[in-house]
Order: C-alpha cells, then sequence, then structure tokens
C-alpha cells in the first residue's frame, strides 16, 4: 500500500515537473515579448528594455524558469505585470470564489447521478431507464453556458428567486455567498450530471453481467440485494476514474460560467490577464488549474486503492 | 435501422446540409447590418427573427454550422490521426518505453481540458478559430489514443494474432492489417461523439471569445452576444442554444445508432 | 422419494426453444448426473431449478423440490429458498467471487442474508465451513481476498458458500472444467464427501463421462434439450440403450489410428532453455525480480515423430511453444530447427518461421472475423519469398481444404458459417498450406465437444499417415495424448521430469508426478464391450 502510494507520487512529481516545462515553454518561449507588447507598438526601445529587466526578461530562459518554478514552491507566484501586485494574492482571492464553485457542482452532479445511475441500471429497459437515459442524451447536449443563460432567464428575471450574478463576499455570510454559487452551480452540474448518469448506468450493466453477481443470487440475494451489496462497490471502479476526469471539467466549464454570472473567479482573472497581455497571472492560474487536476487525478488514484483489494497488495 | 440511428442521422443531416448551402445561398446576408431591424419577431422575412445589429438569424445560424462542422471536423482529424497510430504502436508493444511514454504523455494532456489549452494558445498568439481547432484537437488525442490502445491490447491477445506472428508478419503490418479494422467500428463511433463534443467545446469558447473571431458567425458568439438582451429578445438567446442542442443530440444519437448498428458491445468513451 | 422431480419442462428464451419436456429424478443423498455435449440445455435445466432465468424465458412442465413447484414460486419465496435449502457451484471460480470483498464475508452472507443466525455465530460458522471445506484457519483467515487465493482454493470458497446453511440439494454446474486434473480429483472428492456428510442432493452437470462415471448415482444424458437416456449410472454406461450414449461414450474413449512414426533425422533441437518473465516490483527501487517460467529444457524431436508436451496450467507448457515457434526470445540455452536457429540477433528467423505452423486452442478466437477463409488459410504464404499466385494459390487453398475434409468451394465463405469443429479443420489447413516441417498444436482439441474432438484427432492421424507430419501435441489432458503421439514429454514447474516413447510411459510411468496425473485423471470404466478396442480406456 505504501508502495503503491509512493509511486503515485513519484509519478505525480513528474506530471507537475512536465506541465510546468510545458506552460513556461508555451507562455515564455514562443514568440512574442510581452514588455513591448504592454507598451504597444510606439514604445521607446530603452523604455522596453527596462521594462524588460524590472520584469526580469533579460535574464536567461534557464534562470527565469527555475526562479518561476522555485517562487512557485515557496509560494511566491511572482507580480502582476498590470496590476503590479502579487500574483499570489490575486489568486488566493479569486480562488475563493472558483473551487466552492467547483465542488458545489461536483457535489450535485454526484448526488444527481449516483441516484439517477443505479435507478435506471435496477430498471434496464423498463420505463423508468428509458425517462432517465432519455434525460441524459438531452443532458449531454446542453452547453452550460447557454443552459446558465437560461437559468438566469427563468429564475432570475422571471421568478426573481435568485440574482441574475455577481457575488457577495464569503464576508456576507455563508448562505448568502451559497445562494449566489447555486444558478452557476446548477449550470456546471447539469451536464457533467447526465454524463455521470449514463457512466454509472452502464458500469452497474456491466457488474451484472458478472458471474460473481450469479453467484450473489445463488446465495439467496434478491437482485437488488445483489446489486447493492456486490454491484455497486465493484461499478465504482470505472465512475470514480470520470468523477476525476469531470473536476478538471467543472474547473475549466466554471471559467466559462463565471462569465455568465459575472463571477470575481479564476476565470475572469485569467480572461483580464490575457486581455492585458499579462503572461505572469496567464501562467501562474494555468498552472494551479493543471496542478488541482493533477492532484484530483492522485487522490482518485488512492480511492481505487481503498476501494479494490487487488491494488493494495500490488507496489 | 433502429430509431436513435435514423433520426440522429436526419438531425446530422440537416445541419451539413444547411451549412453546404450557406456557401451559395442563405436566405439573408450575415454582414448587412440594419439597425432599424433589429431584435424582431420571427417573420415571413426573417424567418427566426433578427439579432441586435438586424442580421437574419437563420443566415447566421447556418453560417455557423460552417464554423462549428470545420472546427469539430478537423479536431477530430487530429485527435484520430495522432492519437490511433500512437494508441496501436503502445498496444502493439505492451509495457515497453514506447508504451509507457505514450500513456504518460497521454495523462499529462488529460489534465490540460482543451479550454486552459486555448487561454495557453490565444496569451500567446491571440485569439482565432485555428486555436479552437488547435485546443480541442490536442485534447481529443489522448482520447483516441487511449481507446485504441485498450481495444487494440484486448485484440493482441487473440489467437488470430498470434497466427499472424506465426505467419513471419511484422508488429506494425499486424497493426495495420489485423487491428486497425478490427478497431475501425469502435474509432467511428467514438469519432461521432467526439464531433459533438467538439461542436459543445467550439460553443464554449467562441462565447469566451478564444474562438472565430468577428466578422466570422458562431454559434457561440451570438450567444455571448445576446446574452446582455435576454431579458429583452430571450428568442435570440433561444435559438441559437436549441440550435447547438439539437446538432449535439443528433450526434450522439447517431453515435448510439451507430453503435447498436455496427456492434453493441463497443466500449466507448464519454467525458 | 426423489426431493427434486423435474416433470416435463419445457423451455423457452424470446420464443427459440431450449428444452423440450426434460423429465428427472433427484433422491436425497445421492448424486445425480446431468451430461451431454454444449447446447444440450443440462445448464439451462440447473438454472431453471434455481428460478435463475434470463428475462424473457417462458417455462413449461414442472420442477418439484419437496413437494412444492418452483416454477410456481414467487421471487421473494424463491430468494429465501437459494443459498438455504438450494445451493449452487459454478464452473469458473477465478470469477465467481466479488473480487472487493473478503472471503469471510462472502460466505458469511449466506447465513446472514437468510437471518439464519446471529453475525458471531454466523462467522464461526463460516469459519467452520471453510475448514470443512479444506481451507484451515492458519493459512486461509476470513480476511483473505479472493485474488489472493488458487482457482483451486476459490472453487472451495465457492462450495462453501452453497454449503453454509446445509442445504438439501446442490446443484454443480461443470464444477471442475476450469481446473487442473489434481485439483479436479480433490474437488470431485470433496464435493462426495460433503454429499455423504450431509446426506445431500447434488445435481452435477458434466460434460465429461469420466467424471460422470466416478461420481454419480444416477445418470440422465441430454441432447438438444431432451433427456435421451436415464437410469443408475453403471447401468446405463454398461447397457448403452441410446445410440447417442454409445456415440459419446465411444468418443470420449476414442483412440485414433496413428500408424508407426517413421522418425529419423533430427527436426528440432531444444538445448538448456530458459525463459524468464519480471514480475511486479516488491519493492520500489529494487532490480524487477524475475521468474524463471522455463527452466533447462532440453529435447530434440526427430523428423516423421509425433510428441506429446503435457503440463497442468502454470507449469511453463506455453511459455516454451512460444519460444519454439520464435515468438519470444529466451534467456538462455538455443532452439534450432533444422540446424537454424529460431531466433537470431534479437529478431525471429524467417527461415525457420517458415517450416513451422501453430494450430491454437479457440476455433473462435484464431480467425480475423472480417476475412474469408481463402484469406485466412494463405497467410503464412507471407513467410514465402515466392508464394503462389493466380491458379496455383487456388490449388493450394484447393488442397489444404480437401486434406482437412472441406470442400474447395469454402474457400469464399466466412469464418462465421462454420461450426467449431470445422473452424479447427480450417485451422489446421492454414498450418499444412505452406507444408511446414513442424506443426505445433497447441490445446488443439480442448475447447471441442468429445465427437468434434474424435474426428479432430482421427483427421490427425490421417494426415499423418498421408503426409508424414511431425508434430509437437500440447495438451493438459494426459488421455488425449496417448492414441495420437509417439512420445510424451510431461513438464512440471517449469521442467521436463520424464520424457519417454507413450506406450511406456502409459504402461509404468517413471516419475512420481507422472504417476499423480494419472491417478487423478477420472477414469471411463472398462466394459466387456470395450476390451475389444484396440487400445485399452486410459
Amino acid at each position: 500500500m505504501l508502495g503503491y502510494i509512493v509511486k503515485r507520487l513519484i509519478s505525480l512529481a513528474i506530471s507537475l515537473f512536465v506541465a510546468s516545462m510545458v506552460i513556461f515553454g508555451v507562455v515564455e518561449v514562443a514568440p512574442g515579448d510581452p514588455a513591448s507588447f504592454m507598451l504597444g507598438i510606439n514604445a521607446q526601445p530603452d523604455t522596453v528594455a527596462a521594462l524588460r529587466s524590472e520584469l526580469g526578461l533579460d535574464q536567461s530562459k534557464l534562470d527565469r524558469y527555475l526562479s518561476w518554478v522555485s517562487g512557485m514552491l515557496t509560494g511566491d507566484f511572482g507580480t502582476s505585470y498590470t496590476y503590479r501586485t502579487p500574483v499570489a494574492q490575486m489568486i488566493a482571492d479569486r480562488m475563493w470564489v472558483s473551487l466552492p464553485l467547483a465542488l458545489y457542482a461536483l457535489t450535485l452532479s454526484t448526488l444527481i447521478a449516483f441516484p439517477a445511475g443505479i435507478f435506471a441500471a435496477a430498471r434496464r429497459g423498463g420505463p423508468g431507464d428509458l425517462a432517465v437515459t432519455g434525460a441524459t442524451q438531452l443532458g449531454v447536449a446542453v452547453p452550460n453556458f447557454w443552459f446558465a443563460m437560461m437559468l438566469v432567464l427563468i429564475f432570475a428575471i422571471q421568478l426573481r428567486w435568485f440574482s441574475a450574478g455577481g457575488f457577495p463576499g464569503w464576508d456576507g455570510g455563508f448562505w448568502a455567498g451559497m445562494k449566489a454559487l447555486t444558478l452557476p452551480a446548477i449550470a456546471l452540474a447539469l451536464p457533467q450530471a447526465a454524463i455521470l448518469t449514463r457512466v454509472m448506468r452502464s458500469s452497474l450493466l456491466d457488474i451484472l453481467g458478472e458471474d460473481f453477481m450469479r453467484t450473489a443470487r445463488a446465495k439467496g440475494l434478491s437482485s437488488r440485494q445483489a446489486l447493492w451489496r456486490h454491484g455497486l462497490r465493484n461499478a465504482l471502479i470505472p465512475v470514480l476514474t470520470i468523477v476525476g476526469l469531470q473536476f478538471a471539467f467543472l474547473l475549466a466549464g466554471a471559467i466559462i460560467i463565471e462569465q455568465v454570472f459575472f463571477l470575481p473567479g479564476l476565470g475572469r482573472l485569467i480572461f483580464q490577464a490575457i486581455t492585458q497581455r499579462d503572461l505572469i497571472v496567464v501562467e501562474s492560474v494555468v498552472m494551479l488549474l493543471v496542478f488541482a487536476v493533477i492532484m484530483v487525478n492522485f487522490l482518485v488514484d488512492l480511492t481505487y486503492a481503498a476501494v479494490d483489494p487487488r491494488l493494495r497488495t500490488r507496489v | 435501422m433502429s430509431r436513435n440511428l435514423i433520426l440522429g442521422g436526419v438531425l446530422t443531416g440537416i445541419f451539413v446540409v444547411a451549412a453546404l448551402l450557406s456557401f451559395i445561398w442563405t436566405p439573408d446576408s450575415v454582414e448587412a447590418m440594419n439597425i432599424a431591424n433589429r431584435l424582431k419577431p420571427p417573420s415571413a422575412d426573417n424567418l427566426l427573427g433578427t439579432d441586435h445589429f438586424g442580421r437574419d438569424i437563420l443566415s447566421m445560424l447556418m453560417v455557423g454550422a460552417r464554423t462549428s462542422i470545420a472546427v469539430a471536423l478537423v479536431a477530430v482529424g487530429i485527435g484520430m490521426g495522432l492519437g490511433v497510430p500512437l494508441g496501436l504502436a503502445a498496444a502493439a508493444r505492451r509495457g515497453g518505453m514506447l508504451d509507457e511514454v505514450i500513456m504518460r504523455m497521454n495523462d499529462l494532456i488529460f489534465a490540460f481540458p482543451s479550454l486552459v489549452i486555448a487561454i495557453l494558445i490565444t496569451a500567446v498568439f491571440g485569439p482565432s478559430a485555428t486555436n479552437a481547432i488547435i485546443a480541442i484537437g490536442i485534447f481529443n488525442i489522448p482520447v483516441f489514443a487511449r481507446i485504441t490502445r485498450g481495444a487494440a491490447l484486448s485484440l493482441w491477445k487473440r489467437e488470430f494474432i498470434m497466427a499472424a506472428r506465426v505467419a513471419g508478419k511484422t508488429r506494425s503490418r499486424i497493426s495495420v492489417e489485423h487491428i486497425l479494422p478490427n478497431v475501425a467500428n469502435l474509432l467511428i463511433v467514438q469519432g461521432t461523439i467526439q464531433f459533438s463534443l467538439g461542436i459543445l467545446a467550439e460553443a464554449g469558447l467562441s462565447y469566451v471569445g478564444l474562438g472565430a473571431q468577428p466578422p466570422i458567425p458562431s454559434w457561440g458568439r451570438m450567444l455571448a452576444d445576446a446574452q446582455t438582451m435576454v431579458s429583452l429578445a430571450p428568442l435570440v438567446a433561444l435559438i441559437p442554444g436549441l440550435t447547438i442542442v439539437a446538432m449535439v443530440l443528433g450526434l450522439n444519437l447517431l453515435g448510439d445508432g451507430l453503435r447498436d448498428a455496427l456492434d453493441p458491445r463497443l466500449k466507448v468513451v464519454r467525458a | 422419494m426423489s426431493l427434486l422431480s423435474i416433470e416435463n419442462l419445457s423451455l423457452a428464451i424470446h420464443g427459440a426453444p431450449i428444452l423440450h419436456g426434460v423429465t428427472l429424478e433427484i433422491a436425497e443423498g445421492q448424486i445425480t448426473a446431468l451430461t451431454g455435449e454444449s447446447g444440450s440445455g443440462k445448464s439451462m435445466t440447473a438454472f431453471a431449478t434455481m428460478g435463475l432465468l434470463p428475462k424473457g424465458t417462458t417455462t413449461a412442465g414442472a420442477i418439484t423440490f419437496d413437494g412444492t413447484d418452483l416454477l410456481t414460486q414467487s421471487e421473494p419465496q424463491m430468494c429465501d429458498l437459494r443459498g438455504r435449502e438450494i445451493g449452487m457451484v459454478f464452473q469458473e471460480p477465478m470469477t465467481a467471487l466479488n473480487p472487493v470483498q473478503t472471503i469471510g464475508a462472502q460466505v458469511m452472507e449466506t447465513i446472514l442474508i437468510h437471518k439464519a443466525m446471529a453475525p458471531e455465530r454466523a462467522e464461526e460458522r463460516a469459519r467452520e465451513v471453510l475448514d470443512r471445506v479444506g481451507l484451515p484457519p492458519d493459512r486461509y483467515p476470513l480476511s483473505r481476498y479472493p485474488h489472493e487465493l488458487s482457482g483451486g482454493q476459490r472453487q472451495r470458497v465457492v462450495i462453501a458458500m452453497a454449503i453454509a446453511l446445509r442445504p438439501r440439494l446442490l446443484i454443480a454446474d461443470e464444477p471442475t472444467t476450469a481446473l487442473d486434473v489434481t485439483t479436479q480429483a480433490q474437488i470431485l472428492n470433496l464435493l462426495k464427501r460433503l454429499v455423504k456428510e450431509d446426506g445431500m442432493a447434488m445435481m452435477m452437470i458434466t460434460h465429461d463421462l469420466a467424471v460422470v462415471s466416478d461420481m454419480a448415482d444416477t445418470l440422465n444424458v441430454m441432447r438438444h434439450g431432451e433427456t435421451v437416456e436415464a437410469g443408475p449410472t453403471a447401468q446405463v454406461l454398461h447397457e448403452m440403450r441410446h445410440p447417442y450414449t454409445r456415440d459419446l461414450f465411444e468418443a470420449s474413449r476414442h483412440q485414433a489410428n496413428l500408424g508407426a512414426a517413421k522418425a529419423n533425422a533430427p527436426l528440432l533441437s531444444v538445448q538448456n532453455v530458459s525463459r524468464d518473465y519480471p514480475l511486479p516490483r516488491s519493492s520500489l527501487f529494487g532490480a524487477r525480480p524475475m521468474f524463471r517460467a522455463v527452466k533447462n529444457v532440453s529435447f530434440d524431436i526427430k523428423r516423421g515423430e509425433r510428441v506429446g508436451l503435457v503440463g497442468e496450467s502454470g507449469c511453463g507448457k506455453s511459455t516454451l511453444t512460444r519460444a519454439i515457434l520464435g515468438l519470444e526470445p529466451i534467456q538462455g540455452g538455443q532452439i534450432t530447427l533444422d540446424g537454424d536457429p529460431v531466433w537470431q540477433n534479437g529478431h525471429p528467423n524467417l527461415t525457420v518461421r517458415r517450416k513451422m505452423q501453430v494450430v491454437f486452442q479457440d476455433p473462435y478466437g484464431s480467425f480475423n472475423p472480417r476475412h474469408r477463409v481463402a484469406r485466412l488459410i494463405t497467410e503464412p504464404f507471407h513467410l514465402l519469398s515466392d508464394p503462389p499466385k493466380g491458379p496455383a494459390r487456388d490449388t493450394a487453398i484447393a488442397e489444404a481444404l480437401t486434406a482437412v475434409g472441406l470442400k474447395p468451394e469454402d474457400a469464399d465463405r466466412h469464418i462465421h458459417a462454420f461450426s467449431g469443429g470445422q473452424r479447427q479443420r480450417i485451422a489446421i489447413a492454414r498450418a499444412l498450406i505452406i507444408k511446414p516441417d513442424l506443426i505445433v498444436f497447441d490445446e488443439a482439441v480442448s475447447a471441442l465437444d468429445v465427437r468434434v474432438r474424435a474426428q479432430i484427432l482421427d483427421l490427425m492421424a490421417d494426415l499423418s499417415r498421408t503426409h508424414g507430419l511431425t508434430y509437437l501435441f500440447i495438451s493438459h489432458d494426459l488421455s488425449v495424448v496417448r492414441s495420437i503421439t509417439d512420445r510424451v514429454m510431461v513438464m512440471r514447474a517449469g521442467e521436463i521430469v520424464e520424457d519417454r516413447p507413450t506406450a511406456e510411459l502409459f504402461a509404468a510411468p517413471d516419475h512420481p508426478y507422472t504417476r499423480d496425473l494419472m491417478n487423478a485423471a477420472p477414469q471411463l470404466p472398462d466394459f466387456p464391450e470395450a476390451q475389444d478396442a484396440p487400445h485399452p480406456a486410459l
């Protein structure tokens, strides 16, 4: 078990290292000079040079990479080119919107998908199953940002149950914050829930065909008891993979949904930074997103070992 | 033929025909603006109404279909063109260095959702439809590599592959001659699904301004434009959204129908 | 008075008839066997008794268990019976257990689901049953997971689950078919002991007449969903009133007429061959431990010789086969055919490859489903520098198909149009088409029903006489090897423990392991008619 964790940790470190190289490579080594971009085409060469040295762009690429990485390891993400404030501070402020939103959506999606998938699988081919699969077929086809607009139209503009956008901040109280995140979370969660429901259903149906399910029935378990006691835990193994993948989509999806609801999250930050050519902010936020995805997949790997004893005995 | 296959085929067919038709004819020009005629409800002149610049929405949708289909199709092409050979190569030497490298690369790309790739590219090169293609295409590579490898691995255990090896055929030749035809069904079905995901991704990217740029019409940007007026003219927001839903639904039904027709046991990935 | 009586049971799945009027009786304390070839409906009879039929099944007739008709019972009533009154053991022990639960939990579940005992008592009972089936607590605590056990041990767990509540009827569906012969003997003995100790009735489903004659008190022979003959085992096998029973029996003990070998010059030479596999790392940074699957093996095959290689699963025979075919490199020693190495400079040697062909076990998996027979059997032409084309190719195809008893016209058909036995003929045609010096038969008849197996063995013997074949016949089954080889090698744990002429080996096995194998194999009884056969049955 320990060996399994250590092996995963090593692969996690390698992934992070390669990801940081890729991001740094694309953003900083690729064509275009942030300093001349920031100052516009008419800038004097010596002004550009001064800004370059201020931003540390005159150092060698290796030095810049090393200082970027070592900075991030110590929590120093550098200074925004545009705002001249620490990037770490900017990210920390925005993270308190994006992360709760993604987790809220993941919770909703799982809470909807697990029961729906089990329900459909237990009634394979029946009207309940057809209704659920029909709904998921529609759910996977809906773009989440459009769904968000429709939610705003109905629940904010027509019914006035929620506000159409904006975020009061967590200072205004937990429930006020959660309320502001509710429509965005639903918009993010429903299309993902449709996918997860399908995965849960088909994974369970695969397990239902396994020999050990027949063994369970031969012991005297009803088909429902067999599904709950033997099917579910085995079916979870592929489902977990998708849950892990979905977290990546939810984080990325949150970036778009934040645009619909004018939420001051990482998405807004990254789009501002792109328009202002604030590359250090872009690369730090991207690195953070990638870090989050890799971490979640690491956690999923650990959960596998908890679910599947066969993994625990392997190294 | 199953109901899924017919319904999906018809829906997809309508959009493809509309997109092709838009090259030679649209009900109205998509560039001519007529502010006086803005935000009109559907009428005989403008079957689906007009947008905030007075442009005909039906015409915009037809030209937008072109963008969506082109982006998604090329992105699927990139994903298949690179992913399938990588998957075949990885499976041919299971557990070897190449397999290990390809699979780790896959894991790495999975850590970069296509939106993140698009953000990175846009940050450097500026936004364009090409960005959208590359971003979605890169993300498609590991999808195809993985399913090809998975299907190929189970084929490599089959005795007819052993028989081909005993007949002295090389691994690469066996991959092309025996493995590829036997994973083709799976690739067709998965390709349809990636196509539908590509349509969705393209819409999302152009909604946030990372996809096709004005004046090229795209469904995502039509929605972005409609958003500010959603309370005034809900139809302008409703219609492009429903169009996307119909196209994606059509492709998904087509994918399911193809799977049922070709081989119901195919293991398709949806994520 | 019988415990279970099946009367006139007919069954159809989605309208397709499976059983037509099956009638049989099973008495308490007795083992009743259902035998027949695949598709005879024997397993479906068992599932009907358990009430575990697929959706869309319609039934007629009656299955009376202890006075109640099971076909009229509601699902909750059947759930109450299953596991408590009727237990069942399945064919495939490797997949019959839930991989994510301990064996203790799975055995206890039978008890707890019927609320038969308090949980603490149930745990004690689970322990007792596991002891009874030969899984003592010191080596098999309740906390073991299925993946930590071998196939035979897992089958013991499945049996423990089935008998935990001392059911009155135990159904065993091919319980030893997936197991090695020595393990099979142990499991069969265990089942016999349990039936005797608990006075259970047992319904034993098996395709193997030798197992039947060894185990069963009563025998039902089934074919195409009907019982063709029933009665006390000894009587049925002795009288064999129905021609189908006789067919099955004859095919089971079939001995092909091989003819004398014309062996002379050495062809294949295997010298001190070793083959290693890397195991999963046991520690993170150490070197990967290696498993030596084949240990320093040496033997020769002469041109014209027919040699058998016998061993149980995991003994290294498949690994050795792949090395001989040049599919994998070896870590020590040398394999040469006609003096040329099979593997040279890190690559398989194509000049040697074209002198060898192979026939695999699975008649369904050994062909690319997308190709026609002509293309399938000409695949080895790829090995030739100047493969026949046009009419010469057609002639070669026609010759090969005719040699294996098929028609030249079959060349244009797809493989799914053929039965398992016909496919195995096509596989042999594919091996013959380039007139190889050596053919490897890798479990080539193991997946076939007895009567088809007898035909394929005859075909091999015929070809051997007409074409002067040299072959290596790999099998887990000693009795099959007997009639179609001149010499047998017995392999165990990577080593060849005995290598002698077939007749000698069967007359007086030298090595204790060979003797174990022979003793473990269930025997068909010798009846007066049977003794007239050219070779006495094993």
